[in-house]
């Protein structure tokens, strides 16, 4: 039974997602008729399996949701905004309604109370006499509810008699029956019995003569002008009977043999056919799986690549000629394992649009707290990333579009004043740039308000007053711990928590945050994120004989410093000049406590790390090996979190490569590349 | 570290365990069998930044990652030499995993629980005391090591 629930949530899921496709094409205004049955159908769906398991909150809501919606199905409701917002606020509802039941938590009548008014207004606007001609309109479709829950499943269908009763000139002209009741099966689930009592005795059997006919019970959503279709060759050659039975589980006898003449089709079954070619395209074939079950095997591919690693290594090793069949079948091996690899990663990976459907609603709701009107455009709603990935974005997602609503979007007058119509955009897009997602919300508002940012900030103490910032600077200046700008706090956003907690999530996804921002013309965000946090780019690096790696996303560029460059800055300190800019010297080694400075850095291969704020540091390494793919494994379960290490690896020779937190690093850094000065109390290098 | 008590006793009734007794820093310590998941040669650790002198660093154990503890330095017995002749014994602790560098691996013994003794209260070793039992097998003092104790406290391993 807790399986079947736990099927039943997750059918919710889609449920409500195809409910929300359904409510924002009406939205955009290029629904037809099967967009309100789709809508329809969804709600229905999730009534039937909710009664199924006594939910009884979710269906009685589902039901006036339902209600509200046949009337618009039936054309008694008019679909007007005021129509509309109420079935996005009842979407809504029924989302909460659904996690309610799921989570077990207590239902809180307070947030339906008002949809379900809204809802029943609706109802009763559609007029008393509504409902009667409702059932005339009443367009039975197949759901697509794999769920068999109740009666609800197959309510929408019909079930049809049909006696098919062939003469001997079917099988003379080459029919077989066969082929025709297979035909029948496609329809829908089909209970034949054949009929052989007209079968003679052996003797007196005449094998050119037809003694055989079908009794066929067919359970479809198909009309009766769909079951004709299949018996179209065989028309005259056989007597064909069908009848639509209302009273579906009841058993009433079949029609006597003699009464060839079919009865008068109802006329609803007739008026069937046309909604029939709307039936819902067939979805594409999916299985569950358990997320354990993929991650293990996520796991298992990492081994693989591990794995074909060592084996290139001992390759290379054996020494064996280049065009030997061990080195092309090992190429070939590479190959498919990245293959592999790859199909694994698209597993994991789900298409952005449930996490956009939940940015919507915070936009519809955001805008209704503080009274903006304002329009979510979404794109890119089909790109793929880590479902984990996926997850772990909705919060810092959610903080940032209620940044956009409250601070980004200027009030409806002020926009009107220049220029701008009252109704505020904000674009949401998904779309895949050099092998990493890219999401980038966008507002058309006033922009950033530098002035003011800097104010807040030399306020705040973060800057000193007299601090010369490029405009990136102080753009980058949101992200600082403890920046808000709103002059008042409002029930949205302004509580001190800001982009800085935004940045740090994005961060700990191996993403990157950017800000843009055009006085007047409103502000960009951009994230970019990884495809998947099972592996990562680095460049593999070697300090003090240990073998570390470097993620790639990290690095702004490397270079090979020489004595010219090197600065003395303090007593244990050094800087790098760089094309007109001084950046602080770090030596990986001394940071990780591998070794203590070194006497000279001229030589050393540095690497620059650029920082989320704009400022850069050079971190000190001995070599740079390679560039490459490597397996994450986490450090975190088996010793606990280490200090400017993201994560482990193993290398091809089997020996384990630590991943490090380049910017964890830089913010803990002493910045010693100086052995003499040890007395000298550390200078932090970085900017701020 | 001032938290001395020994928190696993042994049970100490008349049932018999079964303990996995080591070498270690030149003594003859033991832990519940039960607890060892495998005893395997040594290897070159990966050491960790920041960590505690006696944590040797991370290994590569068919694909996981496990952090390697130098038993000798833990218990103030000096230095485990990296000779690579060395032994570790993989043991479970509380829910994490976790590599102990030893000496040698010496038997298997199985002893009651009233063999067990109470180890002395000695001040001069309070901060050291990992040993949560005694026991004599063969004229040889073992102790039964407290494993939970081994384990960096919380603060450490986040510092």
């Amino acid at each position: 039974m807790a399986e079947i629930r736990a099927s039943f949530f997750i059918e919710c899921e889609e449920l409500l997602e195809a409910l929300q496709d359904g409510l924002q094409t009406m939205l955009d205004g290029t629904h037809d008729g099967e967009t309100v049955n789709t809508v329809f159908r969804a709600v229905h769906s999730i009534k039937g399996g909710a009664g199924a398991f006594g939910l009884d909150d979710l269906v009685s809501f589902a039901h006036s949701f339902e209600t509200a919606l046949d009337a618009l199905r039936a054309g008694t409701l008019a679909l007007g905004d005021a129509a509309l917002k109420t079935f996005f606020q009842g979407a809504d509802v029924l989302s909460d309604l659904v996690r309610e039941a799921r989570d077990g938590t207590a239902h809180d009548p307070a947030g339906s109370g008002p949809v379900l008014a809204a809802l029943d207004m609706l109802i009763g606007a559609a007029a008393v006499d509504g409902r009667a001609d409702d059932a005339m309109d009443f367009q039975p479709a197949m759901i697509a509810l794999d769920l068999d829950l109740g009666d609800d499943a197959t309510a929408a269908e019909h079930l049809y008699r049909i006696r098919f009763r062939p003469a001997a000139m079917l099988y003379a002209s080459g029919n077989e029956p066969l082929h025709l009741l297979r035909a029948l099966r496609e329809l829908g689930p089909v209970r034949t019995r054949c009929i052989e009592d007209d079968l003679p005795p052996l003797d007196a059997l005449d094998p050119e003569q037809a003694c055989l006919a079908w009794d066929i019970e067919l359970a479809a959503a198909a009309g009766e002008a769909d079951i004709r279709e299949v018996f179209e060759f065989v028309d005259g050659l056989c007597d064909l009977e069908i009848h639509e039975d209302e009273s579906m589980p009841a058993a009433t006898p079949p029609p006597d043999l003699t009464a060839l003449t079919p009865p008068a089709a109802p006329e609803q079954t007739t008026g069937a056919g046309p909604a029939m070619s709307a039936t819902p395209t067939t979805p594409r074939a999916t299985v569950r799986v358990d997320l354990d079950r993929i991650d293990r095997l996520v796991n298992l591919v990492g081994e693989i690549v591990i794995n074909q690693a060592m084996l290139s290594q001992s390759v290379e090793a054996a020494g064996l000629p280049p065009n030997s069949p061990v080195r092309s079948g090992l190429e070939e091996f590479l190959q498919l394992t990245r293959d592999i690899q790859d199909s694994v990663m698209m597993i994991r990976a789900q298409p952005v649009k449930s996490l956009f459907q939940r940015m919507s609603r915070i936009v519809r709701e955001a805008s209704a707290a503080i009274g903006k009107e304002v329009r979510l455009h979404t794109e890119g709603e089909a790109t793929e990333i880590d479902k984990t990935v996926i997850e772990r974005l909705a919060d810092p997602l959610t903080h940032m579009i209620r940044n956009a609503v409250d601070h980004g979007l200027e009030q409806a007058e002020a926009r009107s004043a220049a220029g701008k119509p009252r109704e505020g955009d904000i674009f949401l897009s998904a779309f895949h740039r050099s092998g990493r997602v890219v999401i980038e919300l966008r507002d058309d508002g006033a922009g950033i308000d530098r002035d003011k940012v800097f104010r807040k900030a030399v306020e705040r103490g973060l800057i000193e007053a007299e601090a010369r910032l490029s405009d990136g600077e102080i753009d980058n200046l949101l992200f600082l711990p403890g920046f808000s700008t709103a002059d008042a706090i409002s029930a949205l956003s302004g509580r001190g928590v800001g982009m800085d907690v935004v940045r740090t999530a994005i961060q700990a996804l191996g993403g990157r945050i950017s800000i843009a921002s055009e006085r007047g013309q409103g502000t960009t965000f951009t994230i970019s994120l990884p495809l998947t946090l099972a592996v990562l780019d680095g460049m593999v690096i070697t300090v003090a004989g240990e073998t570390l790696v470097v993620p790639l996303s990290a690095i702004h560029e490397t270079l090979a410093v020489t004595q010219a460059e090197l600065r003395a800055f303090g007593p244990a300190t050094q800087l790098i000049a760089l094309r007109e800019r001084f950046v602080p010297l770090l030596d990986l080694g001394a940071e990780l406590g591998y070794r203590t400075p070194l006497d000279d850095y001229a030589g050393s291969a540095v690497l620059v790390i650029g920082r989320e704020d704009g400022s850069t540091a050079a971190l000190a390494v001995d070599t740079i090996e390679d560039q490459r793919q490597v397996v994450i494994k986490g450090l975190q379960d088996s010793y606990g979190r280490v200090p400017g290490i993201a994560a482990a690896t193993i290398l091809g020779d089997g020996q384990i490569a630590l991943i490090l937190d380049p910017l964890d690093l830089i913010s803990t850094a002493t910045g010693r590349t100086r052995p003499a000065a040890a007395l000298v109390p550390a200078m932090t290098g970085t900017a701020l | 570290m001032t938290d001395a008590i020994p928190t696993a006793a042994p049970d100490r009734t008349g049932a018999e365990i079964e303990l996995l007794s080591f070498v270690v820093g030149g003594q003859d310590y033991c832990v519940d069998i039960m607890s060892v998941r495998e005893i395997r040669g040594g290897a070159r650790a990966t050491p960790l930044p920041h960590a505690p002198p006696y944590m040797r660093g991370v290994i590569n154990l068919r694909g996981t990652v496990l952090p390697i503890m130098d038993l000798a330095a833990r218990l103030d017995l000096g230095h485990e030499a990296e000779t690579g002749r060395n032994v570790i014994i993989v043991v479970a602790i509380g829910g994490r995993t976790m590599g102990l560098v030893v000496d040698a691996v010496s038997d298997i013994l199985s002893v009651a629980g009233q063999a067990l003794q109470t180890p002395p209260d000695l001040p001069a070793d309070n901060a050291r005391s990992f040993v949560s039992a005694l026991t004599i097998v063969e004229e040889r003092m073992i102790r039964v090591l407290d494993l939970t104790a081994l384990l960096p406290p919380a603060g450490e391993a986040a510092a």
